[in-house]
Parts: structure tokens; sequence; C-alpha cells
């Protein structure tokens, strides 16, 4: 039993090993597995309908379904905006309820919290980690559809030059930059719920219960912000400016709605990781 | 048991125990006094029994102890530093088994113990396998390492909850009901684990509604019932607390419980053929003596010692019941 081990110090890159830890045991999960499974089977979905629909020629959508779907036909480079507008509003946000709501609730749910509080994990940089575990999951689940959407698309549909919003040509080269922004923004438009849901996640000893309180007050705020007469709400509400990242396809790019929305997040990042910080902080752990 | 070396103490306070709370207090939301008062000394290089009977508010002081649940008023310190303040300083010295197993149960046995680890913001990654083996090793667990925990019977459980309070040395292993769920054999080899920590000088806080689990590994002990602490000290001088009963087994009853009587032997009970009551300070071959001049006829005489369970009774003048 060497005293020495403690003496020589703890590199403060060690503190990194619990980040790591969450992300192995966050992606090894089943569930995790079964909801990225989803997530990628939306645009593969939409592809094969689009091909079938137009397999005589006529034009896709009528008018109808999501944004961009009109143009899928034409270049299979479009089926990853359609299939993150398609995503965006429910299935995306869905998935990130579920993990940040179960974050915390479900380590208290299965006991394991207490093992890692006197591990001890430190309950601030418990709480940091899994926030950034969400987060990482956000962009994962992302650039899961996206990448399923790509390649969905090179098979089923042309490839090629494009043409953005405001009518102007861009190369593929450049589009294929967009979509990659495109998604980046999407990840960011989900750190609003994941704080929300990791704040709902302190409040409670079950993971089903704060799964299930996350993806409801998503619908909630998906509805409210369908009532005109709320409209003074509307800016407040996460999901309001989700859809602006169609601005990034047109030139030049239309940038207000874009801060707009990021702004939004980090202030839901903000106060909600403030207030699932001083519950967590300062709550008994009788789990 | 008590040949634990004398460490040189880190704490703050000198001679302290290592874990010392004063009047800790706590009344959950609701005015459930779960824990009342308790002023508990554990001395350093003790194997340590808490007692008291289930809902008794043991768990709940070793939660205080391990800064998961803040307490109400009064203080704990743990190794010297006040907890729940000093968590981040403390618990890598402290190893803790708190009321049964909890594990990942879609990771194996190995990847459990290598995820609360990595918890640990002060153990050495590049020794982090290494460490996991030796103490799979010392549980017995090396060949069911690779399993999914969800596939461990509860006594496989138990001890990879064990190996987590093992993966580095420490000074404290505070384990709660570490022999729940397990056979008799696995209870033994617990014990003989735990007496062999204790040699090594780690510190044990044991706790259990178990007496002759206590009685059979521990060097002092504290008992709790509803909350408050009844006793605490080294578990012989606990038991000689209750002194042992003279018992006379004899065809004479009536007889033999006057002359016992007449020669100061108080609560003198006959029941059939045994006469029994408090052993007296004076020589007990007097009291025999006595007996055989009275012509009483005398099958047996002796002591019986008194047991931890005697002294709990002695103490709470109640069984060891749920306490409501």
């Amino acid at each position: 039993m060497s005293r020495a081990e403690a003496a020589r110090g703890a590199s403060p890159l060690w503190t990194l090993g619990l980040f790591r830890s969450e992300l192995l045991t966050t992606f090894r999960r089943w569930r995790t597995l079964a909801l990225l499974g989803v997530l990628a089977a939306v645009p593969v979905l939409v592809g094969v309908a689009v091909r079938i629909e137009t397999g005589d020629g006529s034009s896709a959508g009528g008018g109808g379904g999501p944004a961009f779907i009109s143009q899928i036909t034409n270049n299979g480079l479009f089926l990853v905006f359609t299939a993150l507008a398609a995503t965006l509003p429910f299935f995306l946000p869905m998935a990130v309820g579920v993990v940040a709501g179960d974050a915390l609730a479900g380590e208290a749910n299965a006991g394991t919290l207490r093992y890692l509080l006197v591990a001890p994990a430190g309950r601030t940089r418990l709480l940091v980690t899994k926030y950034a575990t969400v987060m990482a999951f956000c962009l994962v689940a992302t650039l899961v559809v996206a990448v399923s959407a790509l390649v969905t698309g090179a098979l089923l549909f042309p490839l090629g030059d494009l043409t953005t919003l405001s009518g102007t040509r861009i190369g593929f080269a450049e589009g294929l930059g967009r979509a990659l922004l495109i998604a980046l923004v999407v990840a960011a438009s989900l750190t609003g719920v994941a704080a929300l849901g990791l704040f709902v996640s302190t409040l409670t000893h079950s993971g089903i219960a704060a799964m299930a309180t996350t993806v409801g007050l998503l619908i909630t705020v998906q509805i409210l912000d369908q009532i005109p007469q709320l409209h003074a709400l509307h800016p407040y509400l996460f999901s309001h400016h989700w859809l602006s990242f169609a601005d990034l396809m047109r030139d030049p790019v239309y940038w207000d709605d874009l801060t707009r929305n990021l702004g939004l997040q980090a202030l839901y990042a903000a106060v909600f990781g403030s207030a699932a910080w001083a519950r967590f902080t300062t709550k008994d752990i009788t789990a | 048991m008590g040949e634990a070396p004398a460490r040189e103490q880190e704490s703050a306070h000198p001679g302290d125990g290592v874990v010392v709370t004063r009047a800790l207090t706590k009344r959950y939301r609701g005015g459930q006094l779960a824990v009342d008062g308790l002023h508990l000394t554990v001395p350093e290089g003790s194997v340590f029994g808490f007692l008291g009977p289930n809902g008794s508010g043991k768990t709940t002081t070793i939660r205080m102890l391990m800064g998961l649940i803040e307490p109400t008023s009064g203080t704990a310190r743990v190794l010297g530093l006040p907890m729940p303040r000093s968590a981040r300083a403390v618990l890598p010295h402290v190893g803790a088994l708190i009321e049964g197993p909890a594990l990942y149960g879609f990771l194996s046995g190995r990847d459990n113990l290598l995820r609360l680890d990595a918890a640990d913001p002060t153990a050495d990654p590049r020794t982090r396998r290494a460490r996991v083996a030796t103490a799979l090793d010392r549980v017995g667990l090396t060949a069911a390492a690779g399993k999914k925990a969800k596939a461990y019977s509860l006594g496989m459980k138990q001890r990879l909850g064990l190996a987590a309070a093992l993966l580095r040395p420490r000074r404290l292993l505070v384990l709660d009901e570490p022999t729940n769920g397990l056979d008799p054999q696995g209870m033994r080899e617990i014990r003989t684990l735990v007496r062999e920590l204790a040699s090594d000088g780690t510190t044990v806080f044991l706790s259990s509604h178990l007496l002759d689990e206590i009685e059979q590994v521990c060097t002092h002990a504290a008992v709790m019932t509803r909350g408050r602490l009844i006793t605490q000290g080294p578990v012989a001088e606990l038991s000689a607390g209750a002194r042992g009963r003279l018992v006379v087994t004899t065809p004479d009853p009536a007889d033999a419980a006057r002359v016992l009587k007449e020669q100061g032997v108080a609560d003198v009970v006959a029941a059939g053929d045994r006469v029994t009551g408090e052993a007296p300070e004076r020589d007990l071959a007097e009291v025999n003596a006595a007996l055989v001049r009275a012509g009483v006829r005398v099958r047996g005489f002796g002591v019986e010692r008194a047991s931890l369970e005697d002294a709990f009774v002695a103490l709470t003048g109640e069984g060891f019941d749920v306490a409501g």
C-alpha cells in the first residue's frame, strides 16, 4: 500500500477520464444505438418514398412536405437538408430529451449515482461531464441523419452543382460544406433542449419520468409555437427559430434568424444549466 | 486484532478518530428525525461495528459521512477534514459500499470497475487496468470479470461492489451490510477479507444488523436505535457491560434459589431444574460452597458469558426488532 501514488499528484488531464468513460457508457447502451438507428432510417424512408413517387417522371412534393423536398430529384445532396428539416422538429429533440432526461435520473434510479459521487466524481464535474456528453450526442445524432441522407441521396439521385434558395448556383464541394455547416447549426439548435432535459433529470430519481417530462415539454412548446394568439411568447420558445438553418442555403447567407436561434439556445443553456447546477450540488442523494 | 500499526496522522487534529461526528443530526423534509445528535468517534486502525436494527439511522449516518446528504445540524469529520465540504480531498482515501451494490447491468464487471475508477480524478489511468484486475482477483471475480453485470448473482454483485471499494489503497473502508445476500461461505470470505484489510492498517467501518457478525470481526462497536447512539466502545467492554449470568442446574431449584438470594445474587429466576441470576462480584467458589453446605444437590454450576446481544437488550430494554 504505497502512499507514493497519491503523493505524486494527479494530472489535471485525468479529470477527462470521466468524460471518456461517460461517452463510452452512453454509446454502448442499446437504447442509444436504437435511437441512432431510428434517426438513420428517416432519410432512407424519405429518399425511397421520393424515388418511388417520382419514378414516373413527375416532380416530388407538389408543394407539400418538408423544405427542399422538391429539389431532391435534381440533386441527392438536398436529401440532407430535407432529412434535417424533417427530423429537427421532433425526432432529433426527442432523442436528445431521452438521453438528457436519463443522464442523472437514470444513474439515481440504478443507484450508480451514489458510487460515482463517492468515487468521488464531484457534483459539478459530473454535471458538466453529463452536459458535454449530451451535447456530443446532439452532434452525433445530427451527423447520423446527415450522413445517412448523403449516402441515400448519392445512391438514389444524381449529385452535382446546386441552386441556392436565392437562385444562384454553387459547386458541389461548396454545397457539401454548407451541408456540414447546417448539420452543426442543427446540432447547436438542440443545446437548449439538452439543458432543459438535464435540469429535469436533476429533479427526480426516475429516468423514465425525466424522459417523459422532457419529451412532454418538447411537444408542449411545439404546440404553443403553433398558436397565433401566443405570438408574444413565440420568440422565447426554444424551437421557434429552429428551421432558420435553411437561411444557410441563401446566397449571401441571411444571418438574422440564425444568430437569434443560437442566442436563444445559449440563453436556455445558461438558465437551465444554472438551475441544474443549483439543484444538483445541493441535493441530498438518497437513492 | 488490535495490532494495527499506528500511522502518521495527516488529520488536522492529531489524536482524533478517523471518523468524528459532533451532534450530527438529520431531519428529512417532512419532519422525520433520522439521526439525532450523534457523537461518534471511530479510532484509527479499528474495525468499527455500527450496529442497529433496520431503520435506526445507520445508512443516513453513512450517507452524511460520505457527503451524499447534508446534515441538518452538527458536524462530521472524516480523516480529519469536514464533510461534505472536503469530499474531493477525503473520498479518494475512502472505499465505500453503501446500501448494497449498484451496477451498470449492460457493462461487464470489469467495465463497471473501470468506469468507477475513471470517476476518481486522482486515480492514475496508467495503472487503472492493473488495479482493476487486482481488485477483481481479491474478491474472487477474475473468472466472471468479462460477464455482463446483469447476469451476476446477488453475491457476485456484492463482491463487485466490494472490489470497487478496493480499487486503490484506502485509509478507511465504509462497508454497509457487506454480507447481505451472501451464502455462509461467502460471508466467511468477506469476514476474512475484512480482517486482512484491517491487519494492513486500514480502518474499517462496518455497519450491520447481525450481532454475531460484529462480535466476530470488530474491535469496536457503536449501537444505534431510533436515530440515537446508545453506546460505543471496544467490543470486549460492551459485552462486559452486561455481566454474565450465573447458572445453577439442580434437582432442588427452590432451595437453590433461596441460598443464592442469601448469597447476594440478584434477579434470581428458577425455571425447571435451572436457576439463574446475575453473577455477584465475589468469588463464585464461595457461592457454590454455600449451596453445598445448605444441602443443595448441584449438577452444574457456571457463568454464561454475555453476548453483544445481551448487551444490546440490556441497553435498549428491547429486542432487536425493526424500529417503526
